[in-house]
């Protein structure tokens, strides 16, 4: 089953076209990478989806439902969050407050129940504190609970974005280079926490990656943006002796994997 | 050097020393203002005592019973004895006042970001609001009702004016939220002076503000049957006012729309991308925030008995706004510190200097013209200030600091929730 589609999906800006004419179709559970060299559209091709920008022409569909003219905020209430290539955390809010603010859309605590102390209210909050704790604990961030999120180190601050992002229990989550900047062993956990996370949390990953090893160890299917546009997409053993592919954008890493 | 520095460690490790020593504090300060009950410099030294309270090592809750019943029993029962004893009340009224207001910008500014060069916008239209309809003004444009109101509706004008000022934030917001930066800065300082100019020209075509000559004879608060006309009385109302906001401001604070706040002024993409409504949150902190001035202004209007719009400069504003940052932004006890200073520097500290000075000029003959004396020189001395602040203490007296949460308490409950989600599992399984 389908859970996300692009159709015809094209970006100008001013005279540039950032991505021109996508067309992808993302099944349910699945894991996709979406490649290519830098300045190739696939940033852009996110922001289009989170409605971040809106797209020149073309459409989004999440089950179906078009999600071309909602907010950003909207897009993640009906199941679609991400993380940042640039790191995007609440820098001057602790590293719990900021798994608490992604689970905002799901907590029913107005203020004015705060205000008056309502009971049930008190518990909800309590229980979002344990949930957020429980999630730090799954990105491997239990020790760092009341640390500004400013202060982590980089890879737990990518670590942090993703933890932030599934505590909005998206259907939908979209890694924007989640492995840029980490060494080889935090790589292979972060590997693991991909797998890991489709199956127990029943999400589905669409990613950007740099990182050739992790792409093809992932991905059940790959699309391959250059220059805006797709040329190509199937699974990583097609792309990887796709000659188009290779040209425009494993060129150098087949060599040196040769 | 050491023996001095081992006997405050040995103090901050004891509760007992540290309560022994925090009451011997307030008696020899309380005993310096009723042995010499003009002294300024006596009165403040007993009031610094809150700030040596807000640093003991001792239960939240006990502080802040010690706290209300030095501010509400000890310190103007000791004033009471002395012949400023209004003077001093009414610096403790305005210190209130400003506290709520500069607590309000604090969340504008503070936690969601926004700066805010308009804010005394919103005490005006507070004050306003209740010398309207508590002076005979209403009659001259309300075609129905009996004005002024009694003393008795001040205290439902309370939350009137709460509501109006909340309103007239939303309006400033609407527009507002479409820029941002240095041009939200801008606009705010626009509608700050547009509401002032209203209010001195609101006197034609209907005359609702009475202009420039402002409204007087405004009718005094009553609390059944008893009028409120002198500082030590309304010095417990702002007070009482005063504790209310604090307590708002500290639930808010960490509530969800708390961190909605603080997760728009720190990454506004990141925050509408986990779901975050940029425009409703912004508007609540505009609205919440502009409430807190809304009711002091219903306050200030009732102890001024008079109102007009000198009252609300652009001045005004960059006062309320230099609380904040001096205090420290996002901090709600540096915001109290900040608001505390700023007041009695302006009321105390810069007229008592003032005074020495052209005592000195009088008696020895030196001479300092009276454009240069501290009081004319508000503006410049303010100045100074946050630029010192700006250079070498950017987080404020009391920086902002997030509240830690018990890691080891949170892991217990996350195991416990397991637990039970896997008994109530298995559970499933077997029947
Ligand atoms: N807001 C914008 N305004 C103008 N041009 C933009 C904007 N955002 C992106 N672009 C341009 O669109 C093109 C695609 O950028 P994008 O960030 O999507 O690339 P990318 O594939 O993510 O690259 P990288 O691998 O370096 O992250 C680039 O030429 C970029 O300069
Ligand atoms: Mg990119």
């Amino acid at each position: 089953m389908n859970i996300l589609e692009v159709k015809h999906l094209t970006k100008e800006f001013g005279g540039l076209t950032a991505t021109s004419d996508i067309n992808m179709t993302i099944k349910k559970n699945s894991i996709t990478a979406v490649i290519g060299p830098n300045g190739a559209g696939k940033t852009t091709f996110f922001n289009m989806i989170t409605a971040v920008y809106h797209p020149t022409s073309g459409d989004i569909l999440l089950n179906g439902k078009s999600l071309v003219g909602l907010k950003p905020h909207q897009v993640s209430q009906f199941g679609i969050t991400r993380t940042f290539q640039n790191i995007r955390l609440f820098e001057n809010m602790t590293v719990l407050e900021n798994v608490l603010v992604g689970m905002h859309q799901n907590l029913k605590s107005h203020w004015i129940g705060t205000l008056l102390q309502l009971p049930h209210i008190r518990k909800i909050e309590e229980n979002a504190r344990t949930t957020a704790y429980d999630i730090l604990n799954y990105v491997g961030l239990e020790n760092y609970v009341n640390e500004n999120a400013g202060n982590l180190a980089y890879g737990a601050q990518r670590r942090l974005e993703i933890g932030r992002a599934i505590a909005a229990k998206p259907k939908v989550l979209l890694l924007d280079e989640p492995a840029a900047g980490m060494n080889p062993k935090e790589t292979e956990r972060l590997t693991n926490l991909i797998h890991d996370m489709r199956t127990k949390l029943d999400v589905t990953i669409i990613l950007i990656e740099h990182d050739m090893n992790l792409v093809m160890k992932i991905s059940d299917s790959i699309y391959v943006l250059d220059h805006g546009e797709l040329i190509a997409s199937g699974k990583p053993n097609e792309i990887r002796n796709n000659k188009k592919v290779i040209e425009a954008y494993l060129g150098k890493g087949a060599v040196s994997n040769g | 050097m050491t023996s001095l520095s081992a006997f405050f460690e040995k103090i901050a490790q004891s509760k007992k020393n540290q309560i022994i020593l925090f009451l011997t504090y307030v008696i020899v300060t309380g005993a310096g203002l009723f042995l010499l009950p003009d002294s300024t410099i006596a009165f403040l030294l007993l009031l610094f005592s809150i700030l040596i309270l807000y640093y003991l090592n001792l239960n939240l809750r006990a502080k802040w019973v010690t706290g209300i019943v030095i501010l509400a029993v000890v310190v103007p029962f000791i004033a009471s004895f002395s012949d400023s004893y209004q003077t001093y009340m009414e610096v403790g009224t305005l210190v209130g006042i400003y506290c709520a207001m500069a607590l309000g910008l604090n969340i504008v500014v503070g936690f969601a970001g926004l700066l805010d060069l308009g804010f005394i916008a919103f005490f005006a239209v507070g004050a306003y609001t209740y010398a309207i309809f508590a002076s005979d003004q209403a009659s001259k444009f309300m075609p129905f009702g009996h004005y002024p109101l009694s003393g008795g509706t001040f205290w439902i004008f309370i939350f009137i004016a709460a509501i109006v000022a909340a309103i007239f934030g939303i309006l400033l917001g609407v527009p507002v939220l479409r820029v941002r930066g240095d041009y939200l800065a801008i606009v705010t300082l626009g509608f700050g002076e547009i509401i002032r100019i209203l209010l001195n020209n609101m006197d034609h075509p209907i005359n609702i503000t009475n202009g420039s000559m402002g409204i007087a004879s405004i009718t005094p608060p009553s609390f059944f049957g008893i009028s409120i006309g002198s500082s030590n009385q309304f010095y417990y109302i702002a007070f009482a006012i005063f504790l209310l906001v604090i307590y708002v401001v500290r639930k808010l604070e960490y509530s969800k729309l708390g961190r909605a706040w603080k997760a728009v002024r720190d990454n506004e993409i990141a925050a509408q991308s986990m779901g975050i409504p940029l425009v409703k949150t912004k508007l609540a902190a505009f609205a919440i925030g502009a409430s807190f001035s809304g009711m002091m202004g219903v306050v200030f209007a009732a102890k001024q008995m008079f109102v007009d719009a000198t009252s609300f400069t652009y001045l005004e504003s960059t006062m309320v706004l230099v609380m904040v940052i001096l205090g420290g932004m996002g901090s709600v006890p540096g915001v109290i510190l900040g608001a505390a200073v700023v007041i009695i520097l302006r009321t105390q500290v810069l007229t008592n200097i003032s005074n020495w000075l052209s005592a000195m000029s009088s008696n020895y003959g030196i001479s300092i013209p009276p454009a240069l004396s501290p009081e004319k020189m508000q503006l410049l001395i303010f100045g100074i200030l946050l630029i010192v602040f700006a250079l070498y203490r950017t987080q404020g007296l009391i920086p902002h600091k997030n509240r830690k949460v018990d890691v080891a308490k949170l892991k217990k409950e996350s195991e416990q929730a397991a637990l039970t989600r896997k008994k109530t599992a298995s559970g499933g399984a077997d029947s």
